[in-house]
């Protein structure tokens, strides 16, 4: 099992690293990373501050592009182009499956999160080299070279997690465009979830209240993985409420994974 | 012992878009194939060939009915392990050469390191493919996907394997080789499953052959009982004879044709003994050039089951009312 999961992840890994756009998606984030240093020369005594914001933002939105272009064709293009005919009358069960394209793309991501957080560091490193004394101004309430903003990365990677998850279960029904679509909807409602929990409070109907509760827990929660704020400006994200969220995410990826598993196992392939 | 056995298999498509409603392409096919048996699935183009491959590897569910693939559901571990299909127009993955797309298939068997490279030599040989082994699928032609696939087919020297139409898309060196392959695979003791619409291909090949028209299964059984039953005379050459000689068989001789030099080519019923022809020719001066069965092709028998259904089942086929 183990051994036919790795290798179905590892090919979708492959795929990925043959892949001139995602090349080019990296390359351009990297870009920006490193173009964050001049926006930095242009605002006195903010730099570091534009910098670490810049350098994470950048990350979210192309973890964001590769997580969600990548993931709704995982399992679309497979059935869309019949190669799934060959891999699964082998001895890959349709699960075995699925968690192969989820663990493939979970590792592609990864190596471009710690890419671009390495990118990241670089252009702080050399702005510390190139001019020591904003290090000592800005270091009052964050170093230059924080190393609490991998926790940022962390919790950005756990989160691209969860959207990878939400594209691979719309993707063993749907097609990328419709795919897509919802997963950026849900991306966008999930970072205002919080609101949804606290619906009875602002409208009158108990039935609102409780859809809105409904909702609460069955679309994902995105804002708690967020905290590109709070590393920027130095304040402590406890790593106990990094392991919660972790744990939150782990449920709702087992949660989706298994849908999708329900949904391709009694799928026909035509 | 049985390789395969399907009871009263069915399959209905769902079609329409807005009024959804069963559309019967495969109807009560009950069929039994023996181990080591070469068996050639036949049909015009819908006749639901395909669509019973994909039921025996699972990648349709059926609407009802049986299989048991070498004692086993499909989709059973002991199945995957011990067959290998090669689907209709095989696609394969654009970033991956036929060598590593062999290997990662591999892979998947549980071969490894050094077994695993031999096996995708091995193969990559036996079904002609050279150098475009490092080239990307992507660059590879049509007959050489095709190639591939029945390569992937292959990797686990499996006990069963159903083919697709193996020939699609092969030159005429390729599709001798892909014969070649077949009684190779037989003569180890692999039962073949192949659908073809080459019937001279399947009359080389095959013991024995089912014809689907429609979804529904006409005939089934040994090629030479099909085809035995169709004898249709003999066709007799001979040097040396006249007019006058050909006349001293009478009625027996339903079409004579004179190919020039005092030869002739003389059809007989079947019916006839042809010795008895021969020797009382002989008699008159004549020599034997040649003598042979006149057999029905496969392609007559296929056609004739064709027509005799036109229109019947194949027309329109709704699922009838519960
Ligand atoms: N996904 C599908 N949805 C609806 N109808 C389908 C589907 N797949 C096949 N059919 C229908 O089922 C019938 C059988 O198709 P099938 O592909 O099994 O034929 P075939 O014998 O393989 O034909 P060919 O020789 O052309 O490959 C056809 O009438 C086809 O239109
Ligand atoms: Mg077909």
């Amino acid at each position: 099992m183990a051994r036919v999961v790795g290798l179905v992840a590892y090919h979708v890994f492959k795929e990925s690293v043959r892949d001139k756009v995602l090349y080019n998606l990296v390359l351009f984030a990297v870009l920006l990373i490193g173009g964050s240093y001049l926006v930095g020369q242009l605002t006195a005594g903010q730099d570091i501050k534009i910098i670490k914001d810049l350098g994470l933002a950048a990350s979210s939105l192309f973890g964001l592009f590769i997580a969600v272009f990548i993931g709704v064709g995982l399992v679309w293009k497979e059935v869309d182009r019949r190669s799934v005919y060959n891999l699964l009358v082998k001895p890959v069960r349709r699960h075995e499956f699925i968690l192969g394209k989820f663990l493939g793309l979970a590792l592609t991501l990864l190596v471009n999160i710690a890419v671009m957080a390495a990118a990241l560091y670089a252009v702080l490193a050399l702005m510390s080299w190139l001019r020591p004394e904003i290090g000592r101004a800005g270091g009052v309430e964050a170093p230059v070279l924080d190393p609490r903003l991998l926790k940022a990365f962390g919790l950005l990677y756990a989160q691209l997690l969860v959207v990878t998850s939400v594209a691979l279960f719309f993707s063993t029904f749907a097609g990328p465009l419709m795919s897509a679509a919802f997963t950026f909807g849900l991306y966008v409602v999930g970072h205002f979830n919080e609101d949804l929990a606290h619906f009875e409070d602002v409208v009158q109907s108990p039935a609102a209240g409780w859809l809105g509760k409904a909702l609460y827990y069955l679309l994902p929660n995105l804002a708690p993985f967020d905290v590109k704020l709070a590393a920027v400006h130095g304040r402590e994200v406890p790593n106990l409420y990094c392991a919660l969220t972790a744990g939150y995410g782990l449920l709702y990826i087992a949660a989706m994974l298994a849908l999708a598993v329900v949904i391709f196992q009694r799928r026909d392939f035509k | 012992m049985l390789a395969l056995e399907t009871d009263r298999l069915t399959k209905d498509y769902a079609v329409g878009f807005w009024r959804r409603r069963p559309y019967r392409a495969l109807d009560g096919l009950s069929l039994q194939v023996e181990a080591g048996e070469v068996f050639g699935l036949l049909g015009p183009n819908g006749a639901g060939k395909t669509t019973t491959l994909k039921l025996l590897m699972e990648l349709i569910y059926p609407t009802s009915g049986r299989i048991a693939i070498l004692g086993h559901p499909p989709g059973h571990p002991e199945v995957r392990r011990r067959a290998g299909f090669l689907p209709e127009a095989p696609y394969f993955y654009d970033y991956l050469t036929a060598e590593e797309l062999l290997s990662y298939f591999a892979g998947l068997f549980g071969l490894r390191d050094g077994a695993r490279r031999a096996r995708v030599a091995a193969l990559l040989d036996l079904v002609g493919i050279g150098g475009e082994r490092r080239l990307a699928l992507r660059k590879c032609s049509k007959g050489m996907l095709q190639r591939v696939g029945l390569a992937q087919a292959l990797l686990n020297e499996p006990d069963l394997v159903f083919l697709d139409e193996p020939m699609s898309g092969l030159d005429p060196l390729g599709r001798r080789d892909v014969r070649a392959i077949v009684l190779g695979l037989r003569d180890r003791g692999c039962t073949v499953v192949f659908s073809s619409h080459i019937l001279s291909d399947a009359e080389a090949l095959c013991s024995r052959v089912g014809i689907l028209v429609g979804g529904r299964l006409v005939a089934a059984g040994r090629l030479s009982d099909m085809l035995a039953f169709e004898v249709e005379g003999w066709e007799l050459v001979m040097a040396g004879l006249d007019e006058a000689a050909l006349g001293a068989l009478g009625s027996r001789v339903r079409r004579a044709t004179p190919l020039g030099g005092g030869r002739y080519a003389i059809e007989l019923p079947p019916v006839d003994d042809p010795d008895c022809a021969v020797a009382g020719l002989r008699a008159r001066g004549g020599r034997l050039v040649s003598l042979n069965p006149m057999r029905a092709t496969l392609e007559d028998y296929f056609v004739r089951q064709v027509e005799a259904r036109a229109g019947g089942p194949a027309a329109g086929r709704t699922v009838p009312e519960r």
